[in-house]
């Protein structure tokens, strides 16, 4: 499954600059990020390819930081495939809570309570459901 | 204009008999309850008897807001509970809460001194009173809502807030006389274009400000503003709530009722008595109150006694207009609130960090509280409905306990200044 990094951080200018400069310093390369803005607070998501490294460094440099799974969709690049997984969750009643896609990798990945759950059915009903090294190597 | 005249303009010599009488009297009271039984078993002051002179009060040690709250909930009671009628709670320094009870007979010469005060500044019966206190535990509204009453005022209960009622009401009904914080009387001036409302469609003439300090320049904006008279009026909970001293139309500060309190000015550092107009910490000892009698009680008001007469011909003396307090009490829009009451709801949640900042600023006039957290950095799960279900929390809990509205802000660990001491917590943005 794959992992990803959250950070919580102070809304204003230089935050988010300190955390992506203690990732490049240490060599951990972002394929994603997503930053969600709750008033004076944000959270913002990654991927990253050193999952297990960049919480580490993180925590060290005294962010408050988590590591989440998440499931990871590898689409066809074609329209309609992913009306067809959306659909495909809805009429589960999986609920997606956050998610986000990379274009070029046709990449979908998305935030729902019972991740682990709606990772088998994905699989279960042909989609491509990536793993922690696919994701990142993508 | 005066209500009771003998006693308001009573001479020095006839002051002092009546007030040791009464003295008398509230030490008899006070040895019915626990904690004074205890307390004055440890000085000289064993029965009223031992008051031979005023000055023999020096002997009783001073009754702190600590005390209070040490006796929560009945340690001070010193009537019967089937004769008590009325309570009225705030909340204490830290979780505790302080209770005054009241009898009838203490509530009807409260409602007396609230009424003196009134007459004093010209309110009459033909006169409409909105009353946009809050009503409740909070003595603020109760208070001034009887003296009006009984001077055969018409009283409009209007209660704090919601301002577009608050004008519609002073429009239909023809309000003359507002009771409210200064706060709120600058915040509806703000308001008068929005709701469509223009001075000419009100009848205003007076209004008493009170529950929080101001200056004489905020007075004078608001007289300028509305066209209207601003008297001062100070109280607070422990001695009954507002009343205890008000203006008379003369404006010349606050004629303290002697015949209903003792008042004494002490250097808030050191405890000793101050001389007529030296500036120390106002304490007042009760002389009329049954239930709950407090001798020497610590207000923490700032302030001073002024013994030149006044054009009215009222003979009591009169204090200042309060300056500040002697501890670290915020008013926030006419509720107290401690620091430590904030500190001990943040350190029940692990959720949050040790560091955190109280900062107190205005929007359209009124007090805005926020308190800035830190999160604790490992208790952090990557959850974003936690966080917001923890700051709600928070929120929630704060408005509970400290009956004031709160703006709670997470942070991030370490991005707060760090405190060296409880007075760096608090940033008080406000002017004045």
């Amino acid at each position: 499954m794959a992992k990803q990094i959250r950070v919580f951080l102070d809304n204003k200018p230089g935050r988010l600059e300190k955390v992506t400069g203690v990732l490049a310093a240490k060599g951990v390369n972002v394929r994603a990020m997503l930053i969600s803005d709750r008033g004076e607070f944000g959270i913002v998501k990654f991927l990253v390819d050193k999952p297990d490294l960049t919480i580490v460094v993180l925590k060290d440099a005294g962010f408050a930081a988590a590591v989440k799974e998440v499931v990871a969709v590898r689409l066809d690049d074609k329209i309609g495939r992913l009306h067809d997984m959306i659909e495909f969750l809805s009429s589960r009643g999986i609920n997606i809570s956050d998610g986000y896609g990379f274009a070029g990798h046709s990449v979908f990945c998305l935030e729902t309570e019972g991740f682990e759950e709606a990772a088998r059915l994905l699989k279960e009903n042909g989609f491509y459901v990536l793993s922690d090294q696919e994701l990142y190597e993508t | 204009m005066f209500r009771d005249k003998a006693i308001e303009t009573i001479d020095k010599s006839s002051l002092e008999r009546l007030q040791l009488e009464n003295l008398k009297k509230t030490i008899s009271c006070a040895q019915k309850t626990r904690f004074y039984k205890n307390r004055l078993s440890k000085t000289r002051i064993k029965s009223p008897d031992d008051i031979r002179s005023l000055k023999d009060l020096q002997d009783v040690p001073f009754t702190t807001k600590d005390d209070l709250r040490a006796c929560y909930p009945d340690g001070l009671l010193s009537v019967d509970k089937s004769d008590v009628v009325r309570l009225h709670t705030s909340s204490g320094t830290t979780g505790m809460p302080t209770v005054i009870y009241h009898t009838q007979a203490d509530l009807d010469y409260w409602t007396e001194l609230v009424s003196r005060g009134l007459t004093a500044c010209g309110v009459t019966k033909s006169d409409i009173f909105q009353n946009m206190m809050t009503y409740g535990l909070f003595t603020g509204g109760l208070g001034l809502h009887y003296g009006a009453e009984r001077l055969g005022a018409l009283v409009i209960p209007a209660g704090a807030g919601n301002t577009r009622r608050q004008l519609q009401l002073m429009k239909d009904f023809h309000t003359t006389t507002l009771h409210a914080t200064p706060n709120y009387m600058l915040h509806i001036m703000l308001k008068l274009a929005e709701f469509d409302i223009s001075l000419k469609d009100l009848n205003l003439k007076k209004v008493f400000l009170g529950a929080e300090p101001y200056t004489e320049n905020t007075r004078k904006k608001i007289e300028e503003f509305y066209h209207i008279d601003a008297y001062n009026c100070y109280g607070l909970s422990e001695l009954n709530g507002p009343g205890v001293a008000m203006e008379c139309e003369h404006k010349r500060d606050l004629h303290i009722w002697e015949d209903s309190y003792i008042v004494e000015i002490i250097n808030p550092d050191t405890g000793e008595i101050l001389k007529d107009g030296e500036a120390g910490e106002l304490v007042l000892t009760t002389l009329k109150r049954e239930a709950t009698p407090l001798l020497r009680y610590r207000s923490r008001d700032l302030t001073r006694i002024l013994t030149d007469t006044c054009p009215c011909g009222r003979t009591h003396r009169r204090i200042s207009r309060i300056t500040g307090r002697s501890d670290d009490m915020l008013i926030i829009n006419g509720v107290n609130v401690f620091p430590s009451q904030i500190e001990e709801i943040l350190m029940k949640r692990p959720e949050v960090g040790t560091n955190y900042q109280i900062v107190v600023d205005q929007r359209e006039s009124l007090d805005r509280l926020s308190i800035k957290v830190e999160l604790y950095a490992k208790l952090f799960e990557g959850d974003i409905k936690v966080l917001e279900r923890l700051r709600d929390s928070i929120a929630h809990e704060m408005k509970s306990t400290l009956l004031v509205g709160v703006h709670v802000e997470l942070h991030e660990p370490g991005s707060l200044p760090v405190s060296e001491g409880k007075a760096k917590r608090v940033v008080d943005e406000r002017k004045n």
